[in-house]
This record gives structure tokens, sequence and C-alpha cells, in this order.
């Protein structure tokens, strides 16, 4: 066996792709030379392109004996020096998140992939119901910043993957990429940038030898791996700088979860994206993510020809929220409506965003899990700019 | 440091972590100073060498004490935490500290799998008959009968032979010993620190604080004489009968066979950039 066989190595190309293909052949590009899965219907693909793939580019995939294995294992391999990912679906992502809330309390770079399906429960296993958001959220216990980005299409679960890695390796944070049965089942044309055009963030490893402080910077500390020399301790519990663990003075706890916090804050740039389309003069915005996104831009089109003025938001980062951003957009527009697949899980993060500026309304599908009809947004759509 | 003794292992400790943190009596002093002095007697570097350690009293004696890379997981969770690492690693000589309730209760699952794919990683699982830094709550090794904080009315369930199910699970090098076989386990460490695939030691160590009190031996010298008569060796227990071996623990090598490591296995399928694949 011989040679890489990546998809970016041949130069700018259009496959035709499937969501989970895509997220695979995203993360091979994007570095990730670990990967462990625990098989999950609608997660299947990606396990089976790493396994196929992982060997070829010198990588490894594993598939571990339970989703817990999974996560954990990933986080070793990371501290080891090479980037990881696993990926799941909602029952196995409920299994992570103990995890999840180590990865970012240690501050370990992985990438966590969430199809999520329709729940509670074993619920179903096809419905692209966004049935995770909130879990994606608060899932571990405790009090943590995460961050959470949302591909609406086979291109975005390329292109999202290898920015999860990036965010990931530049801000030592596991990063979630939370998709769902629709954006990864479904088959489009996705371009394939060539590997030297794909920009690759890698983290940022102890320059000098008796470099011995690992932990809590805002400025991110560096990483080193296990083996190198550094003698790094690291340890779920509270701890300072040096990774010395700190488990009676509440003090120290305070200190860790405003630095992990002020982390974020400070490349609160670089994290929180948001696309914003015809916003400008609108008098409606229809707020969206993930798979819905694809609805909305059809019933805005329409609406638009007919000369409604209405905006779209898509929220590329859930988590951290966009607020300040929404706020914003509250001040300058009549109403706003949330669209989700579910009961409304980002619906009240809007409502306070725009802090009773603009009214906020909520459109789930007609039937949870179902996807949005288009023409059942634009009736609304209507409905909303003749009232 | 000039006049002043130095103990011979310093060197291998973080000397801002000392004093050690158990309990008067505990047996987790005498693990950690036979790991070291194995990994003394090999010569081996340092720096090379990880653990990796679980939540409970045993996952503290690598964390944070040991100078060099460790990483002190979930509960748990060390064993599928160092899976990843050595697989991602090969090269780290990948040492899993933590206790009976850590390695066969909530992370069962990952001990009977780490052996059977016969991961190359030395697990070295303390054994002390109960939760101890919980505060004395039934384990899956504690006697069937034995009043603790969770079985008032005595334990109705029946303890682990974990020797015997890490050896059916695949485990390629197995033994048990006690704080009592310094020894011996020190042979054993520095067995499994050269071998290639999955060992398991079982150490039973007295818990004086926790557990003594359960058994109503409180003193830890009357502790260890405890743990001394209820333990028989190998040979002698061919000799015994069921109704007396089943009052007794076998301490011994119960495994020592070769097979794949699953580490190795990976790198004849993975490309290499010397291109040897």
């Amino acid at each position: 066996m011989g040679g890489i066989f990546l998809s970016s190595e041949l130069g700018k190309r259009v496959d035709f792709l499937e969501g989970n293909v895509a997220c695979a052949e995203g993360a091979l590009a994007a570095g990730c030379r670990f990967f462990a899965f625990y098989p999950i219907t609608p997660a299947r693909e990606i396990g089976q392109v790493m396994a196929l793939k992982m060997p070829k580019v010198g990588g490894i995939s594993i598939q571990m004996e339970d989703e817990i294995a999974s996560i954990s294992s990933i986080i070793g391999a990371s501290w080891a020096g090479l980037k990881s990912m696993t990926a799941t679906s909602g029952p196995g992502f409920s299994l992570m998140q103990e995890g999840i809330g180590y990865a970012v309390q240690t501050e370990t770079p992985c990438v966590i992939v969430d199809v999520q399906r329709g729940g509670p429960g074993v619920g179903q296993v096809g419905v692209p119901l966004q049935g995770d958001v909130m879990q994606s959220r608060h899932g571990a216990h405790g009090e943590y910043p995460i961050l959470v980005l949302a591909p609406s299409s086979p291109q975005d679960m390329f292109d999202f993957t290898v920015e999860a890695f990036n965010l990931s390796e530049a801000l030592r944070t596991p990063v979630i990429l939370l998709t769902d049965a629709y954006v990864s089942f479904m088959r489009e044309s996705v371009v394939i940038r060539p590997s030297w055009d794909i920009p690759i963030i890698n983290r940022k490893k102890p320059a000098l030898k008796g470099e011995i402080s690992f932990f809590l910077s805002e400025d991110v500390a560096p990483m080193p791996a296990f083996g190198s020399g550094f003698r790094v301790h690291v340890t779920g519990s509270c701890h300072d700088e040096l990774g010395y663990r700190k488990v009676s003075d509440p003090k120290d706890l305070d200190h860790l979860i405003k630095r992990i916090y002020g982390k974020f804050e400070k490349h609160r740039n670089e994290i929180v994206r948001l696309q914003k389309i015809q916003v400008d003069d609108a008098k409606i915005v229809l707020v969206t993510y993930g798979s819905p996104f694809r609805s909305t831009l059809w019933a805005l089109k329409k609406a638009r020809m007919e000369g409604i003025r209405v905006g779209c938001v898509r929220l590329v980062t859930i988590w951290p929220f966009a607020r300040r951003e929404i706020a914003k957009i509250a001040e300058q527009v009549d109403k706003i409506i949330v669209l989700e697949n579910n009961m409304g899980q980002i619906l009240d993060y809007v409502r306070s965003a725009a802090c009773g500026v603009a009214e906020v309304g909520f459109l789930p599908p007609q039937i949870l899990g179902a996807i949005h009809n288009p023409k059942y947004v634009l009736e609304t759509i209507r409905k909303e700019a003749s009232s | 440091m000039s006049g002043k003794s130095v103990h011979p292992l310093m060197k291998y400790i973080r000397p801002e972590t000392l004093p050690l943190p158990h309990c008067p009596g505990c047996g987790d002093g005498v693990i950690a100073q036979c790991i070291l002095r194995a990994i003394d007697e090999l010569g081996l570097d340092f720096t090379k060498v990880a653990f990796v350690s679980g939540i409970g009293c045993a996952g503290w004696i690598p964390s944070p004490l040991f100078n060099t890379d460790v990483l002190h997981t979930t509960h748990g969770r060390p064993i599928a935490f160092a899976t990843g690492l050595k697989l991602a690693n090969p090269e780290l000589n990948v040492v899993v500290i933590s206790g009976d309730g850590d390695l066969s209760a909530i992370g069962g699952n990952h001990l009977i799998h780490g052996a059977r794919r016969n991961i190359g990683l030395s697990v070295i699982c303390v054994n002390n008959f109960i939760y101890g830094m919980t505060g004395a709550q039934v384990a899956p090794t504690t006697p069937h009968g034995l009043r603790t904080d969770t079985t008032p009315y005595g334990n109705l369930e029946n303890p682990f032979d974990l020797c015997k199910l890490v050896e059916a699970a695949g485990g390629t090098y197995v033994a048990r010993w006690s704080t009592l076989h310094v020894r011996q386990l020190i042979r054993s460490i520095k067995k499994a620190l050269q071998r290639k695939g999955f060992s398991f030691i079982e150490v039973l160590s007295p818990c004086p604080v926790r557990y003594g009190p359960l058994i109503k031996v409180r003193h830890p010298v009357d502790l260890v004489k405890w743990l001394q008569g209820i333990m028989v060796g190998k040979e002698e227990a061919k000799r015994l009968s069921a109704e007396e071996l089943s009052q007794k623990i076998v301490v011994g090598e119960f495994v020592e066979k070769t097979a794949p490591e699953l580490s190795e296995q990976y790198t004849k399928i993975r490309w290499t950039e010397n291109g040897e694949n």
C-alpha cells in the first residue's frame, strides 16, 4: 500500500459526494490522523471512509467498544500530538459528554461530529431532527464554553470540518460539528480545493525546553506532545497553569473557568461566524442554521422577487451564540423569525438577544423531523409581510 | 543538596508534589516505589514512559507525583485514553495505573477490550477490595457477605477474579501480587514494561482507613498480616480443596504468552514516510 490519495491532493476538482463522505475527506485534508468510531446510523459513512483511507495517509482509524472509549481515545491521541476526530449520532453523543467536558477543561484539541437523528431515546435513526442543539451547548456537567459549527450542505461538510480542525488547533478546544441525517445523507457537488489552497492551522508547541506552563492562558498555551520531554501533567480535575491539581479552594475553580471563558472571549472575532443575506434593508429577518437554512434560502429568494424586504441570518457557529450580532440586527428590523427543526432550542437565545426590541417568532417544520417545506416558509414570510 | 542524602528514586518525582496524599498505612506508596524501582532497574528513559491513570486513590500514584508525561483521565476510562495514546505513538511505553473500581466496574468494558485487542499497555490494577476515596462502598472485588457503606445488610454479589477475567479476554501477561510481594511485583512490572502486548498486574493493597474497619482489622500492620493470611501461592493452591481455596486469593504469574500486538499490527498496514509499507 503506498502513497497518498486524498481527494485534495489531486488539484481543484468537483466531486459528487455524500455529506458524510465530504466530512471524512475534509478531516483528512485538515490533517486528521487519528479517528475513533463506534458504529451508529446516520454517521456510518464517516467511519467507513476513515477506516479505508486513514492507513493510506499514515494515520490510524479504530473502532472502539463504545462512544465513551471513542472520545477517550481521541483525547489520548491528541496528547500524543495527532489531530483527532470521532463521529457519532445522538445516543453516542450523549455518552461522549463527560469526555467533551474533559477535553474543554484540559484544553485538548479534537473534533466531534454529531450527525443528529430523531430522539429522545433510540428515536428514529434516519430523521434529521435538530434535537441536540442544547446538548451540544450544555451536555457536559459544569460551567464551560463550547464551539459548535452547523453545516447545511455537503460542501459545508468538507469546509466546516477543515474549519473545525483549524479552530480546535488554534484555541486548543474540542469543536463539535453539528450536522443532521439530512445534510449527512445528501449528495451534492462539492468543490474540493487543492491541498495547497486549504489553510491549515496546527497547534502551538512549546519552543523552549524549559517551558512548564501549558494551561489556562487566554492567549492559548503551547501544547507539548507526550514523549517529547516536557513532562506535562494533564488532569481533568481543576488545575493551575502548570497542570497541578487544585481541588479545595473555590478560587482555583473560579480562575480555571474564567480563564477558559476568557480564551473564548479574547478570540471571539475568529470564532463567532454568521452569514448575513440581504439583511441591510430587511424588515423581517429569518434566523436559522444547519439544514433548515436550505428551505429558508429558497423562500427568501422567492419572497425578494415578490418585493418583500426579508433577509436571513445563518448561524455558522451556533455556540458561542452570536448574541451581540443578533441584538444589533434586532434594532433595525420589525420581526425576527427563528427556523429550526425542533421545539425551539436556539429560540430563547434569539429572544433574549432581541430583548423585546424586535418581535421574535418561531417556525418549526409542520412535522418535526421532516424538512421545512420551502413553500410553507414562503407563505409564512408573505403572511408576516402583510400583517 | 550537599551533605544531604537524596533518595535514589527522587529523580523520577516532582519534588513539589510531596508528601503523598495517601492515608497512613495505604499500600499505594509501596506500589509507587515498585514501579519506579522497576523503571530504574531497567534504565528506561523516563520521558518515553507515559502514565495514564483513572479516578480514585490509585489514580493518584502517578498523578502528579511521577516526573514524566501523566494523563489523569475521567473515571473508568484510562485504558481507552491510553489506547489512543499508544496507537498514536507506539514508541511510548504506556503504563495505566488505577484501582479495582475504576478498571473493573465503571471501566470494565475497556479492560476486557484492551485485553482482547492486545494493545501494548502495562496495566497495574490496585485492588483494595473497596471504594476508598468515596468512603467504603462495595466494589466488584468486595467479598460476598461483607457489610459496606452501600451494602448495610451484607454484599449479595460475588467478587471478580480479575486475573481470570483478563486471561479469558486475551491478556498476554497476567499476574497477581500484593504490596507484601515487593520483589515479585518489581520483577513483574519489569516484565510488563519490556513486553509488547497487554499486560495486567493486579496488586492487592491494604486500605486500613476504609477497608480495615469493615473486617474489624484496624491497625495497618494487622491488616497486612490479614492480607498475608488470605493469600496462597499458585503452586500451593493446587494442593488445596475447592472449599479451602474459596477462602483464599491465589497469587503468582498466570499468563505469559506472545500474540500480535495491536499498534505493531497497525504499523504494518500504515503508509510511512520511508515507504516501507
